[in-house]
């Protein structure tokens, strides 16, 4: 065949498969943010009302305990969580331990990374459980921190990996030492670091499987750490099947509010990466 | 070379690469070799003859490096670089390096030249102030510059990214300037620019330099160090060297003719 010939045919097959990506895309998205979107116009007061007693039976009040829930679960786990990694990305860097030893502990950290996440929950409950506790918010902040330490860490790893040597090797001729060295190329890293650290966040902030068990999932407000604490994901999975249009509204609600949450943190990533990305080689004029 | 004029001894020293703990490559092989003061000296020889990593071994840039083993001693002064009671931080803020291309941190142009100092425990902005004055124009870019110090220091063009490099490796008020090919990445006109640095340098600092451009280190060094195959061939004035070689191999390098390469 022709090599302009298979040129134009590959050029159709890839036209073709972005399409379809971008057909789905909008048609996830879409069929989310219209039945939301009614939701919400004909109830705004929705997301900011707590449930009230009829709750599963009529869907009376609205889902404001698990939009908090959900803040207040995510965020803590990632401020724990980027804490965490960011030690660890920085002792899997060579100057610290050897090249060997380090990719062997990525190799963890990528097994980690595929683990389902219902696993986690599972490991979470059996300590629970051993320790004769019952499902709380502060549980669910550990798992989460578990379930997003590998993403983070192997996000900002590669961040830390893909500075140039030559920033290195400047800092450490100028008498920096070996903390003082890396902390000049995390800030040559944040870009990546950022992206990690939101990407982490999105998979505690969608994740269901893992805080089912390990939250307590239910259905009042969150009244302190060793309390159950409900969350935006385990509500759509409660309550998307329901027999009450009502109650199945509030999960059209929160899958709305879930996709907007995942794009604001997408937009904030890509504007911090933005401002940092003028301080980085290449970036040009 | 009288005893006085010598700012670097290196006394036996024999670096290998090493494969799975073994030695795998012998990369310098017993150098002793004697750098004056105050004067350019120019490291020239093939690519791969280990020049880069003999100038490494000046700052122990090689610590950092897996797979790399550093015999021997390297004097600056009087001090053995390679004493391990001392902090190799320390010894590193005594020997400036500037690498092949410039790597500007990723600051503005300010914190660049005051990342040094700030690391060294200054931090009045005052002195701060002045130390980036100083060497802005020492390296002459403060004219260039002095408008837009909070910039990102990546937006300048690469010949002022390396004279900001210069500006930096100054801040901390070295003893000795290691440049390895500094203009390699440049234009005719930049290298031009740092060429003429380098000249105007060397009353206060002992420079090291790497170069592959023959009439270049012919143009800049007083005194020049043949190194061929991991061996110091032949060492000695600039004049001296170019004009009347004594080894044959040093002969066929400078002429261009070079078996076997």
């Amino acid at each position: 065949m022709n090599k302009y010939v298979k040129e134009s045919i590959f050029k159709v097959l890839m036209v073709i498969s972005v399409f379809i990506v971008i057909a789905y895309l909008v048609m996830i998205v879409g069929i989310n943010v219209v039945k939301g979107g009614i939701v919400l116009i004909k109830n705004p007061a929705v997301v900011v009302t707590a449930p009230g007693p009829k709750y599963l039976l009529g869907g009376e009040g609205g889902i404001l305990h698990a939009i908090l829930g959900s803040i207040l679960m995510v965020v803590p786990s990632t401020c724990i969580s980027c804490a965490a990694s960011y030690l660890i990305a920085l002792f899997l860097q060579v100057d610290y331990i050897k090249n060997k030893l380090s990719n062997k502990l990525r190799v963890v950290f990528d097994v980690l990374w595929g683990i389902p996440s219902i696993i986690y929950g599972i490991f979470i409950l059996n300590i629970l459980i051993i320790t004769n506790r019952r499902g709380s918010l502060g549980a669910g902040i550990i798992t989460l921190a578990l379930l997003q330490m590998p993403v983070i860490v192997r996000y900002m790893d590669e961040a830390l990996n893909s500075v140039p040597n030559g920033i290195r090797e400047s800092a450490y001729s100028l008498g920096a030492t070996r903390l003082e060295t890396a902390i000049a190329a995390t800030k040559y890293a944040l870009p990546g670091i950022i992206a990690g650290v939101l990407m982490g966040m999105g998979r505690a902030m969608g994740d269901a499987a893992s805080v089912i068990f390990t939250s307590g999932a239910g259905n009042s407000m969150p009244k302190g750490l060793s309390k159950s604490a409900a969350s935006l994901p385990v509500l759509i999975f409660q309550q998307a099947n329901s027999f009450y249009p009502s109650v199945r509204e509030h999960a059209y609600a929160a899958s709305f509010v879930l996709i907007f949450i995942v794009i604001i943190l997408n937009t904030v990533s890509r504007l911090c990466s933005k401002h940092f990305q003028k301080f980085t080689l290449g970036s040009g004029k | 070379m009288p005893d006085k004029d010598i700012e670097i001894r290196i006394r036996d020293l024999n670096i290998y690469s090493m494969y799975k703990n073994k030695k795998h490559s012998h990369i310098l092989k017993n150098i002793n070799l004697d750098i004056p003061k105050n004067r350019l000296t120019s490291i020239i020889g093939p690519s791969g003859c280990g020049k880069t990593t003999l100038l490494k071994s000046i700052n122990r840039l090689h610590d950092i490096q897996e797979n790399i083993k550093v015999e021997g001693h390297v004097f600056i002064g009087d001090e053995d670089i390679y004493n391990p009671q001392r902090q190799v931080n320390e010894i590193r803020k005594m020997v400036g390096l500037i690498a092949q291309r410039p790597y500007p941190l990723p600051a503005n142009i300010y914190d660049n030249i005051a990342f040094g100092p700030r690391l060294h425990g200054k931090r009045k902005k005052s002195e701060l102030d002045d130390i980036v004055e100083n060497c802005l124009k020492r390296t002459y870019l403060w004219e260039e510059v002095k408008d837009r110090l909070k910039e990102p220091a990546v937006a300048l063009s690469i010949g002022q990214q390396q004279r900001l490099c210069i500006a930096r490796a100054l801040a901390v008020e070295p003893e000795v300037l290691l440049c390895d090919e500094i203009t390699s990445a440049l234009d005719p006109i930049s290298s031009e620019k740092i060429e003429s640095l380098l000249l105007s340098l060397r009353q206060d600092y002992t420079i090291v330099m790497v170069s592959h451009v023959l009439r270049q280190a012919r143009r800049l060094s007083d005194y020049v160090v043949f190194l061929y195959f991991g061996e110091v061939v032949e060492t000695g004035y600039a004049s001296e060297l170019f004009e009347s070689p004594k080894d044959q191999r040093t002969r066929n390098y400078i002429s261009g003719v070079m078996p076997g390469l």
